[in-house]
């Protein structure tokens, strides 16, 4: 439904968006995860129409969005950033204003408007002004803006940013249930929303996709990868030396503990290895004191983390 | 509210030209000297330099309005061209304005009813058509600088500015030397006079037209380069 192909999109010398390439299939919800300044929203204006690439192509249904962008603008609802709202205008007239853009004919508008409210929950504030409403709720006209058409593809970008928990949850629930009919990219910085919501996650860090896969692969893909705490005393270069020689270590990252002299240390190591015996072995060889070892398998906070860390800041705390 | 200032403006003029007919009519103005039509031209001349100052403000925030509350970003990724875009704002303005001129032009109906003779029902509906003419070039104009700025203020004195150069271009009007006629021809406040006399003529239809149509393809050019300038 959604072809991307090394889409570039450069801001005088900042490459917002680089190289970026994914496809998303018919009724799938594909999260777009990624730090704040990674270029999520810069890839879904160029999605929508909205501006142009630099370079590469996208295609929304067969259409390219750039020459054939009314075909793309016809079958995209989205949802930007800031909720595009008219705040003089009751909700009701403004999701008529909007279903006639859309070119929703005329006959066929009262009901898609309905349909509208009531997915997001809003029949109760039909003939309220937009500028008297709550966050939430201006957040859920901006999503029932984006529905009132019908689209094929319905593009969102971080629909969930400023809600309570409460309405977090209603959000997820509503996106969940678009799915099947309506094709949906979303994007978060948050964590647990794609692993709750979507399908497939695409992680993007500084312009550049870090990751592509279902939230399941992403977590198993280092489920047998570990990470090892250990408490010990030692010179810590030799320490770090001695720890990163044991192969299908990845990473160590030593700091001064609480108590004296002790530090802890964290390694970590890639999937499918069992570093712990070697790790023991290592520090009692060099008849240094091991306090503590204990080991806990990567959560998908933890594959984000080191997906999008600075990879500057690795080779630092590595070095 | 800038209708009730608006009005409140009027009111005024109104009743400054009714005490000038009532003047004239004590102090026995000659028979063939036309009141009403004299007070019309009076009434139509403040009148478009209301227009002048009121435009401005009209469209100041036109564009910038839509860009702050991130509605742009609705209308462009929207099924709809530019030139829809640039036409419906164009004409919600100029709707809007004709509103505000409603009060007056009851209160110059009201005037026509009651003198005597009774000025022509054409003159007062020529002098409307070449204030609307007029407003609706400035509003144009108005229009197009605020799809430049994001400044409301920046837009409204520019607009301004712009609006009051070309009106001054008839200024040399009294020495009427050859290169003058060109700038003269260019005033915006020039092709209005025939139409406070009451006369349609087409040559002002024309410079009226092509004004608002010149201004309307520049906001669309505008709005369609937005896309880019964000680059
Ligand atoms: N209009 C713009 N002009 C210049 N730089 C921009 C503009 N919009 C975004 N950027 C830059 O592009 C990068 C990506 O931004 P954005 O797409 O908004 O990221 P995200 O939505 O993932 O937070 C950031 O470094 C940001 O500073
Ligand atoms: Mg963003």
């Amino acid at each position: 439904m959604i072809e991307v192909q090394d889409l570039t999109k450069s801001y005088g010398s900042v490459t917002a968006v680089d190289h970026v390439s994914f496809t998303v299939n018919k009724g799938e919800i594909l999260g777009f995860l990624g730090p704040n300044g990674a270029g999520k929203t810069t890839t879904m204006r160029i999605l929508t129409g909205y501006m142009p690439a630099t370079s590469g192509t996208a295609r929304v249904a067969g259409f390219d969005v750039f020459r054939e962008s009314m075909e793309v603008r016809r079958r995209i609802g989205y949802l930007p950033e800031n909720p595009p709202l008219y705040p003089d205008m009751t909700v009701e007239t403004y999701l008529d204003f909007v279903a006639r853009i859309k070119n929703v004919p005329a006959e066929r508008r009262p009901a898609r408007i309905d349909d509208a409210l009531r997915k997001t929950n809003l029949e109760d504030r039909r003939s309220e002004l937009i500028k008297r409403l709550s966050r939430g709720y201006k957040q859920r006209v901006g999503i029932a803006q984006a529905l009132v058409h019908d689209p094929d593809v319905i593009i969102l970008d971080e629909p969930t940013v400023g809600l309570d928990p409460k309405q977090i949850i209603e959000v997820r629930n509503l996106i969940k249930g678009l799915a099947g009919n309506h094709t949906i990219i979303l994007s978060t910085h948050i964590l647990p929303e794609v692993s709750m919501t979507c399908d497939r996650v695409v992680i993007i860090n500084k312009g550049k996709i870090a990751a592509v896969d279902t939230p399941q692969n992403l977590t198993s893909q280092l489920k047998g990868g570990q990470k090892i705490h250990i408490e010990t005393e030692a010179p810590e270069k030799l320490l770090r030396d001695v720890l990163s020689e044991i192969p299908g270590a990845s990473r160590v990252v030593i700091e001064p503990a609480r108590a004296g002299s002790r530090q802890t240390v964290t390694v970590e190591a890639a999937q499918g290895n069992d570093i712990r015996s070697q790790v023991a072995a290592k520090i009692v060889e060099h008849g240094w004191p091991l306090y503590e070892l204990h080991g806990v398998s990567l959560s998908l906070e933890d594959i984000f983390l080191e997906l999008t860390t600075d990879d500057a800041a690795h080779a630092q705390s590595s070095s | 509210m800038t209708a009730f200032f608006f009005n409140v403006i009027l009111s005024e003029v109104i009743k400054q030209s009714f005490q000038m007919e009532m003047q004239g009519m004590r102090f026995g103005a000659p028979s063939d000297f036309d009141v009403p039509a004299a007070v019309m031209r009076n009434f139509f001349g403040i009148l478009s330099t209301l227009v002048l100052f009121f435009t401005p403000i009209l469209t100041m925030s036109v564009y910038a309005e839509e860009r702050k509350r991130g509605t742009m970003e609705l209308l462009m990724t929207s099924p709809v061209s530019e030139l829809e875009i640039v036409l419906g704002k164009y004409l919600a303005s100029l709707s809007l304005f004709a509103l505000m001129l409603l009060p007056t032009a009851s209160y110059m109906i009201f005037m026509c009813l009651r003198s005597d003779p009774r000025p022509p029902w054409s003159m007062l509906a020529a002098g409307y058509a070449g204030v609307l003419l007029l407003g609706g070039s400035l509003l144009a104009l108005g229009s197009f600088v605020s799809s430049l700025t994001e400044n409301q203020l920046i837009a409204a004195v520019i607009t301004f500015a712009a609006s009051l150069f070309i009106w001054v271009l008839d200024i040399g009007r009294s020495t009427d030397s050859g290169g003058g006629t060109v700038l003269q021809y260019l005033s915006v406040i020039r092709h209005y006079e025939d139409f406070t006399r009451g006369v349609i003529d087409t040559s002002n239809l024309i410079y009226y037209a092509s004004f608002i149509v010149l201004f309307v393809f520049l906001t669309v050019r505008s709005v369609d380069s937005m896309r880019w300038r964000r680059a």
